[in-house]
């Protein structure tokens, strides 16, 4: 007899029974399970003899675990699902792959119930859900473990887990009965974890498996994962697909939502791609390869492409930066940045392509602030030949570096003061605007009428707030703004997120013209667009370190999306 | 308009609730709101008391104002006060001899350096170490308080009362009241007080130091990515803010008792913070909260007298009901990005 | 002379040991609690005049603790529900009180100083006391081993994590803060009616504030901050002592130096001079779902 499949058709069984009864309080969940299953014991073992006969991957019409049918959310005009079909069978880990943006986590989130589609259905185990809260959710069995841990810092693990689910006798947590319940879970799942230790001594990797023992504490047949290696180490990779493997044994259902194709090839069953909003494709991974997936992943919409002319760079550098180093939060946790190192001239368009996540905002954080080491372990930063390795953020912006901001409104805007204002920003001490300590109204007025004529800021009201220009508008009074002070090194980290086409058009343009005129620019971005059609030379950050150079004209869409995520 | 609208309101609010308790109190509303008046402005000595209650509020409300623009909050304005009377009465005590105008200058230079370096305390503290300010500020207000009375009772001690307040400033010291409001002591430090609203005006408008310091309090990040030294900024508001309700010295001793008495002011310094908070952080609503404030105080004074049961602690429910109502709407969005102590 | 300082001591810092324990709950929670000091005054104001009609300290302190948690309601009202600044709005509920109290007392007994004494047997001898060290015992093993002690940290710490396990964080920020209500309203009952005998006007003298100083120095935890208590009464207990008496250099030191000596303390502590102290991560913050 085959221990393991017996072991597993028990297990399949006993759920199923336990499954229709009614839900039991987390106390006693352990003690009611052990209770149904002695029932089914007998009846799954006289049935065994005749399940062992069947081969162990006949495909048995088994009911789908998740089921999406036609889920719809729109936000504003965005359609971040338009009719999302994905099924899910129980027992397999389930990769859920796209770009940035392809709707991958909306439709996870609406599955876990952080808010309502617009239309379609969501199934469950062959009933027909609808959510109003996670906690729904969660009582049906659905469990996610998130990107940014919802852990709390000085609390043990033990606390983190039992938090909203306590064991409690005579009005006390009964950490006993607890302990004796995720000691069980632990070893019948691999997790081991120190219950008394404090979240924030504690690894990454150790603080995944406690977000995971949290969703198997509460029973949770279905757990979403959304991308969970982003923050872990290779051999924690490893060790978190070994664990839910065990998982998925145990017949647990899970659904990895990753960019990596790496990981769905080695470690997951079935795959859905997402792309724009749409399921572009779902099967088994064994009969795909990525190839095909990158092919689902990142087809393009056509975009009115700008041209570009040749690039005539010069030697000197605009900058350069040499085996940069950011380490992680808590230590043993995976290093932030590993040994980047690159070199951007000036009159060359220098772009890092790659998926959100894999150290582009610490790339930029480390070298716009390298003064405020976020842990920064080693490396330096030049600009202009200068070693801004321990500058402050001034002196670096009096050197000629314009720089628009990733997150535009947390870092380049006053939102509720007027575009007067704004376009001040880093530029009030420039000896056009001020003199002795004291402002030039008049002049700003005039170069900031003449700028927002000129980048076409609408409306051209200087007195309104910020705040109140739509995306594109701000990012061109951004630019406007940047660019005022003739830069000879451009740094742009997404510089067409929520810019409308005519603004992207604009930006780019405007950025080619900035090249022409001899700077170097560095630019980070998410959008393959924005790689593809501005950059000369392009570098691919995958996991802190740039995984592959190429230049202008000699990659493909496909190729690059597959070295983005990791091939 | 719209934006005068709300501190109108509140005001509003504020007055017809605390009007209303005194119905608890057994009076009519609406008597009490005649008294209120007529206290405040009935005659010409009632409005230059009035007046005088309401310099020492421009200053201590600049002296809020001006870090709530940069983001911070002072609650330290009592002690910054309380040092700068301190400082004045004590350069007055110890050189008495010198002559006028160079005596108030000297005083007037005194109360500002000890106010500013009562303020940037705090401010290197929390630039340097992180410390939130409010603690900070709370915790020196006690300890400007010690420091004050053994100053005034060990060092200064006024060898012909028993009241424990300081010698005398000399002759020399003493600034001009103005004579037309039948006694009550206004004096030259009421310009002063406007004058300061303007230069903090021009500081917050119109200079760079100013542009950056409510760049960091609109958008810290954004102002720390634009190269501005928040560090820096926060210090210096601070400081600014020490020196502004360090003036108060200037009417209270130079203007009014000719010397430091200890406890002289009724929570000028708390009063500040309702003041910035209706005059919306801005010079010119400071200056009016400021008046209205200090109606209310001296409206309130005239309650003891004519009413059976409400006295003059009515001003402060006004004012605490006054500050709940404009703070519920309209400061939640001015405010929303600092962090806590 | 060392007994009775000790015994003074005790005395002396029962009041900051209610007032900063009912800080604890609300600032651990996330909600900043500047209103101590309104909120003990009140209590203090409450229970003289519960126990003058009473005859019964009990009573008296049951009527300040209502009150207490009647003030407080007012304040998670601006602070949670209409999301006004924590501190703006802490120090309008201190200016209220400040101004309430002498205005009822004026309205009950025709004066703003104080309330008519109490009577030596309608006035607590020592209950507050053990009742204080009790409710530390009591704190501590609430705060580790209860689900609602638990939440409270987790409000303060994670709200997120919080909602996500499917409890609601205003709730609980609610209970935290009328809670701290209660504790600072019986502090402010031990003062008028433990360790002297009448209510006068603004006599919590900023213990409000030391209390929060205590528990910021306390590290928000229910034994440290007792502790700390104790430290600020000591020094309270002992400047009176001193006074005249204590000597350095060979001149007497002046009180006031004795009396700043918490303030100083705190202000080294915060600044990180005196070992580290971090407050709830998500102190001060609004909480708000999705």
């Amino acid at each position: 007899m085959d221990h393991h499949f017996e072991r597993r058709a028990l297990k399949l069984a006993c759920n199923r029974q336990f499954r229709s009864a009614a839900i039991k309080p987390p106390g006693s969940v352990a003690a009611s399970r052990q209770g149904i299953c002695d029932a089914t014991r007998l009846e799954v073992l006289t049935l065994s003899a005749q399940i062992w006969t069947l081969p162990a991957t006949m495909a048995v019409e088994t009911t789908a675990a998740v089921e999406l049918r036609g889920l719809t959310k729109r936000f504003g005009s965005v359609h971040a699902n338009d009719g999302v079909n994905l099924r899910v069978e129980p027992g397999t880990i389930h990769g859920v792959i796209g770009e940035n943006g392809a709707g991958k986590s909306t439709a996870m989130k609406m599955l876990y119930g952080i808010f309502p589609p617009d239309a379609g259905e969501i199934i469950v185990h062959g009933e027909k859900r609808v959510w109003a809260s996670p906690a729904d959710a969660i009582a049906a069995g659905i469990g996610m473990v998130h990107q940014h841990f919802m852990l709390a810092g000085p609390y043990s693990a033990l606390d983190n887990i039992v938090l909203g689910a306590e064991p409690v006798r005579l009005g006390v947590i009964d950490r006993r009965r607890a302990r004796i319940r995720l000691d069980s879970l632990a070893r019948q799942y691999g997790l081991p974890v120190d219950w008394g230790a404090a979240i924030e001594e504690l690894p990454v990797g150790v603080q995944q498996r406690i977000e995971i023992l949290k969703l198997l504490y509460r029973d949770a047949r279905i757990l979403i994962l959304d991308e969970p290696t982003a923050v872990l180490t290779p051999q924690e990779t490893n060790e978190l697909f070994r664990n839910l493997k065990n998982l998925r044994d145990e017949g647990k259902t899970i659904l990895l939502i990753t960019h990596k194709l790496k990981e769905v090839m080695s470690f997951t069953d079935r795959v859905t791609v997402f792309r724009a909003g749409k399921v572009t494709g779902e099967m088994a991974t064994s009969q795909t390869n990525p190839q095909e997936l990158a092919n689902l992943m990142v087809g393009r919409k056509v975009v009115l492409n700008i041209n570009v002319p040749v690039a005539r760079s010069r030697d000197e550098l605009a900058m350069e930066v040499v085996g940069l180093g950011l380490a992680g939060p808590v230590r043993g946790s995976r290093h932030k940045l590993s040994d980047v190192s690159f070199s951007v001239r000036r009159g060359e368009i220098v772009g890092i392509a790659g998926v959100e996540g894999n150290g582009q905002s610490e790339l930029l954080q480390a070298v716009l602030h390298p003064r405020e080491p976020l842990c920064r372990t080693s490396g330096t930063v030049r600009f202009l030949g200068e070693d801004v390795t321990h500058w402050d953020a001034r002196k670096i912006r009096d050197l000629g570096v314009a720089v628009i901001p990733e997150d535009r409104q947390r870092e380049g805007l006053l939102l509720e003061r007027p575009v007067s204002e704004n376009f001040l920003l880093g530029l009030q001490r420039s000896s056009a605007f001020s003199h002795a300590g004291l402002l030039n109204a008049k002049n700003l007025q005039t170069a900031a009428a003449q700028a927002v004529e000129e980048y076409d800021v609408r409306p051209r009201d200087l007195t309104i707030p910020a705040g109140n220009l739509s995306g594109g508008n701000q990012q061109k009074l951004i630019v406007a703004r940047e660019f005022q002070r003739q830069p000879r090194l451009v740094i742009a980290a997404q510089p067409t997120r929520g810019v409308d086409v005519g603004a992207i058009e604009f930006v780019h343009n405007r950025i080619v013209r900035a090249r022409d005129e001899g700077a170097g620019v560095l630019l980070v971005s998410f959008e393959l667009e924005d790689i593809l059609t501005l950059s000369d030379r392009i570098l691919v950050m995958y996991e802190g370190r740039i995984v592959a150079e190429f230049q202008r004209g000699q990659v493909t869409e496909r190729e690059l999306g597959l070295k983005m995520a990791g091939s | 308009m719209r934006k005068l609208f709300q501190p109108v309101l509140a005001v509003a609010f504020g007055l017809i609730l605390g009007l209303g308790v005194t119905r608890i109190a057994g009076e009519s509303p609406w008597h009490v709101l005649q008294i209120l008046w007529r206290s405040a402005f009935g005659s010409s000595y009632d409005f230059g008391m009035t007046l005088f209650y309401s310099t020492p509020l421009i200053f201590t409300g600049l002296a809020v104002a001006v870090p709530f623009q940069a983001g911070l909050f002072n609650i330290g304005a009592e002690g910054q006060l309380t040092l700068g009377a301190l400082a004045a009465a004590a350069v007055g005590a110890v050189w008495p001899g010198v002559p006028w105008p160079l005596a108030p200058a000297l005083a007037i230079l005194a109360a500002v350096a000890a106010g500013t370096i009562w303020g940037a305390i705090p401010g290197w503290l929390r630039a340097k170490r992180g410390s939130h300010e409010v603690i900070n500020t709370i915790m020196l207000n006690f300890v400007a308080a010690g420091l004050a009375s053994y100053v005034t009772l060990y060092l200064l001690k006024n060898p012909d009362t028993q009241n424990p307040e300081t010698r005398p400033v000399g002759a020399g010291y003493l600034i001009h009241q103005f004579g037309i409001f039948g006694g009550a002591p206004v004096s030259l430090a009421l310009p002063l007080a406007i004058l300061a609203a303007v230069l903090v005006w021009i500081l917050l408008w119109r200079t760079v130091v100013g542009y950056e310091m409510r760049a960091v309090g609109q958008n810290e990040s954004a102002a720390r990515a634009a190269g501005i030294n928040t560090g820096r900024m926060t210090i210096i508001a601070l400081a600014v803010a020490g020196g502004l309700a360090g003036l108060v010295g200037v009417g209270e001793v130079l203007g009014n008792a000719g010397k430091f008495r200890l406890g002289f002011s009724p929570e000028y310094g708390f009063i500040g913070i309702a003041v910035a908070l209706l005059g919306r952080n801005q010079p010119a609503g400071v200056v009016a909260a400021a008046l209205l404030f200090g109606a209310l105080h001296k409206g309130t004074a005239g309650l003891d007298l004519e009413t059976e049961h409400v006295t003059r602690e009515l001003s402060l429910v006004l004012q605490a009901l006054i500050i709940l109502s404009v703070s519920a709407d309209g400061l939640w969005s001015w405010m929303k990005k600092r962090e806590a102590p | 002379m060392t007994g009775d300082l000790a015994a003074s001591t005790l005395r002396v810092s029962t009041p900051l040991i209610f007032a900063a324990l009912g800080g604890m709950f609300s600032e651990r929670s996330g909600v900043i609690n500047i209103a101590l000091e309104g909120l003990m005054l009140l209590g203090s104001f409450a229970a003289a005049v519960g126990t003058l009609v009473t005859h019964s300290p009990w009573l008296g302190s049951a009527l300040g603790m209502a009150s207490g948690v009647l003030l407080a309601a007012v304040y998670a009202l601006f602070v949670i529900r209409l999301r006004a600044n924590q501190i703006v709005a802490g120090t309008a509920i201190n200016m209220l009180a400040m101004g309430l109290t002498p205005f009822m007392c004026k309205i009950l007994y025709d004066v703003t100083g104080s309330t008519p004494s109490i009577p030596l047997s309608e006035r607590f001898q020592s209950a507050p006391l053990y009742l204080s060290w009790a409710l530390v015992a009591a704190c501590v093993l609430w705060m580790k081993y209860t689900p609602t002690g638990l939440w409270v940290g987790f409000a303060g710490e994670h709200p997120e994590a919080l909602d996500a396990a499917g409890i609601r964080v205003n709730r609980v920020r609610w209970m935290a803060v009328l809670v701290s209500g209660a504790l600072a309203g019986i502090g402010g009952a031990s003062l008028s009616v433990f360790l002297s005998s009448s209510f006068s006007r603004d006599m919590t003298a900023g213990r409000g504030f030391m209390a929060l100083a205590a528990l910021i120095f306390g590290k928000w935890k229910p034994l440290p901050t007792a502790l700390a208590c104790l430290l600020f009464g000591f020094a309270d207990a002992v400047q009176i002592r001193l006074q005249g008496v204590a000597v350095w250099g060979g001149h007497p030191v002046p009180v006031q130096f004795i009396q700043i000596l918490p303030y100083l303390v705190t202000i080294l502590v915060l600044a990180g001079f005196v070992g580290r102290s971090r407050p709830p991560k998500a102190s001060g913050t609004v909480f708000e779902k999705g």
